[in-house]
């Protein structure tokens, strides 16, 4: 006899009970305990080790009412119910997406190798200005080649490249509406608590439902929503943090709102700005890993590889070679930054 | 200073109350409740109360007071940075409370400009873009913005550095910038919050002379905030002292500094150098007579160069000339006299 029939027949619902039996397979604790019952009889449960009235332990009781397995079924078909109506407004949305990524992947696959090293280390020479860094970039890839990796780490760097771009072409607009309404502030907020504490496997699942995994975007969503809090974030501070002084001295010189904001908002915040960029691009480098899962090529590939073949060599090489990038790209956005502030002390 | 000069801004029964519900409240101050009662009865704040001052075109209208006594609220209506409860602010004749947001633009960009206690320059720009800052605003170009700033960088002494960054200059140096910056834009009025109150003594000496070095060739109307007696009395054309959000006395600083109307004006009064306030104007007897002194002092000469004239004694007499006409005499006893603070 189950812990709470009694309270249903005393409550008079023993009818509606049976009336709306949901039926279905049982799970493996009532096969258990069916085996248990036949065995040894069942015996009537104390008062004080009733087990506590979850969803599973009522319907044992009494059918009509649903058993956990059930919610969680309905949740999954009313997702479905919506897909086809999200995918339809989100698909060609995010197309671009896809292109950007398509296309960004085989530009550097068209490149060759030494072409890809020069534009590389032209770059970081010009945003950083310093030799030691340059040559360190110069090595590191070097040595990526050297190992076979190169190939993996540019496929990594361009999923990166994309991804940062969107996520600052996204995040500087809402930052900066988030500085100046703090009623957009407050809706916004609660978002970005959830993309960030959202485990990162998590994003994976309903995208993988929405679209095919074979699609680039797949991945790309997931990374631009893991990467974009921190831009969000330190826009939204960087102008809140700007001298009120200096603002109200853009008031009284008569500027308007667009003045006020490109001459002298955001080149103050700008400094946080960077810092919010500088995170952002950590981030997607450990969501590409994450998100090799779902076909992003690049080095989360050979790592996927060590943990599904137990390779251990092959996976710890390739954890080494996104530290390397990791490196990489923290050190020049760091530079790059610190040069920015002292170009404001020449 | 014989025919007074026109109004340029006019200030006429402001209000500002600072709180959640700012028209009950106003209901309330004009039953005549103070600052503590209603601060205590609904968590407003009197900012200004029935504020009503003429600021003439061309002079240097000083409004002075404590910390705390509205003196930086009150000049932030005149161009709207904060607004007012309830009030009128004419400008020229128009009401500065009835513009649109582009005509208030306009005003701030063509009419009157500022100058800021913490100078307010833009650390990421030179020297020279700040100083071009009004303009650019206004839309003049590049090279026509350059050249005005530079003029006016210049005009303050720092034509050699106007390619530094604001932080790699000295406080003073910093606010002349603020100042070229405000005189580049050419508007008729400048506003000017505790501009030197953040600098050394010394160095707002030297500010300050150069303010009224400038005045006499720009005769702009210069509405300047300060809370240091000797820094008023020093540049006002007309003094206007708050405290807690009310006017208690306005009007001529010698005046003032003769005729203290309150006991917080008297207070305020009894610690200044007198000899260097008061001038020859304020002591003289007005009126020619048959034995006029053959000794001449002209009516702005202060008491303090006077003594000094008179090497100190105070037999002498002298024959006092406004614009170089006899216009009354002064004893030196008279002058004695008036360094003594009134008592009671």
């Amino acid at each position: 006899m189950a812990a709470y029939t009694q309270l249903f027949d005393t409550l008079g619902l023993r009818a509606w009970c049976d009336a709306g039996s949901t039926g279905g397979p049982m799970t493996m604790a009532q096969l258990l305990a069916k085996a248990k019952a036949q065995s040894g009889g069942a015996e009537e449960v104390a008062f004080w080790s009733r087990p506590f009235p979850s969803l599973d332990v009522l319907n044992e009781s009494c059918n009509a009412i649903w058993r956990t397995r059930d919610l969680t079924a309905a949740v999954e078909s009313l997702f479905m119910g919506m897909k086809d109506g999200l995918k339809l407004v989100l698909d060609p949305l995010t197309q671009p997406l896809s292109w950007a990524l398509t296309g960004t992947l085989k530009g550097f696959a068209f490149l060759p190798w030494w072409l890809t090293m020069l534009l590389v280390l032209l770059v970081v020479q010009r945003v950083t200005r310093s030799r030691g860094l340059t040559a360190f970039v110069g090595a590191a890839m070097l040595g990526l080649a050297l190992i076979d990796h190169f190939d993996a780490a540019i496929q990594t760097f361009a999923i990166i490249l994309v991804c940062t771009a969107i996520s600052v072409l996204l995040g500087l607009p809402i930052g900066i509406l988030m500085s100046k309404s703090d009623r957009a502030q407050k809706a916004v907020l609660p978002v970005l608590d959830l993309l960030q504490t959202l485990p990162s496997f998590v994003y994976l699942i309903p995208l993988i439902f929405l679209f095919s995994v074979t699609e680039p975007k797949l991945y790309g969503i997931a990374i631009i929503l893991y990467a974009i809090v921190p831009i969000i974030r330190l826009t939204d501070l960087g102008i809140r943090l700007v001298d009120p002084d200096v603002t109200e001295a853009a008031d009284a010189f008569g500027m308007t709102r667009w003045q006020k904001l490109v001459k002298v908002e955001l080149p103050l915040a700008l400094p946080n700005i960077m810092a919010g960029l500088n995170q952002t691009i950590m981030m997607s480098l450990a969501m590409v890993v994450i998100a090799s899962l779902v076909s992003a090529p690049g080095l989360g590939v050979l790592v996927l590889r060590g943990i599904n073949n137990l390779e251990l060599g092959v996976g710890l090489v390739a954890g080494l070679g996104i530290v390397l990038l990791a490196i990489i790209l923290d050190r020049v956005t760091k530079t790059a930054l610190s040069r920015m502030n002292a170009g404001d002390q020449p | 200073m014989n025919a007074p000069a026109p109004v340029k801004i006019s200030v006429r029964n402001l209000y500002k109350i600072f709180g959640p519900r700012p028209e009950a409240a106003l209901a309330d101050v004009r039953k005549g409740m103070g600052k503590t009662e209603l601060l205590e009865n609904g968590k407003h704040v009197l900012g200004l109360s029935d504020i009503n001052i003429d600021m003439r075109a061309g002079q240097i209208t000083v409004i002075m007071g404590l910390s705390g006594s509205g003196k930086s609220t009150l000049v932030r209506h005149l161009n709207r940075l904060i607004e007012p409860t309830t009030g009128q602010i004419l400008i020229d004749g128009t009401d500065v409370t009835g513009l649109s947001p582009e005509g208030l633009r306009r005003l701030r960009q063509d009419q009157m400009t500022m100058v800021f206690q913490k100078f307010a320059l833009l650390p990421h720009r030179t020297v020279l873009e700040n100083a071009a800052l009004a303009l650019e605003v206004k839309g003049v170009p590049l090279a026509e913005r350059s050249a005005e700033a530079m003029k006016w960088l210049e005009r303050v002494g720092l034509g050699n550095f106007a390619d530094r960054h604001p932080h790699r200059l000295s406080g003073g140096m910093q606010q002349r910038v603020g100042i070229a910056r405000a005189l580049a834009s050419n508007a008729p009025i400048l506003l000017m919050d505790e501009a030197f109150s953040a600098l050394d003594p010394l160095i707002r000496t030297d500010m300050q002379n150069l303010l009224l070095q400038l005045q006499t060739e720009l005769h702009k109307t210069i509405i300047f905030i300060s809370h240091d007696l000797d820094e008023a009395l020093k540049l006002a054309d007309h003094l206007v002292i708050l405290k807690d959000g009310c006017v208690v006395q306005q009007g001529d600083p010698q005046g003032i500094v003769l005729h203290p109307r309150d006991p917080y004006i008297v207070d305020f009064v009894s610690d200044i150098n007198r000899a260097r306030v008061l001038r020859v104007r304020s002591v003289m007897t007005p009126g020619l007579s048959d034995d006029m002194p053959p000794e001449t002092v002209d009516t702005e000469t202060t008491l303090e160069a006077l003594i000094a004239l008179s090497d100190g004694d105070t037999h002498r007499a002298y024959t006092v000339l406004n614009k170089g006409q006899p216009a009354g005499r002064i004893d030196m006893r008279d002058v004695v006299r008036a360094l003594v603070p009134k008592v009671g």
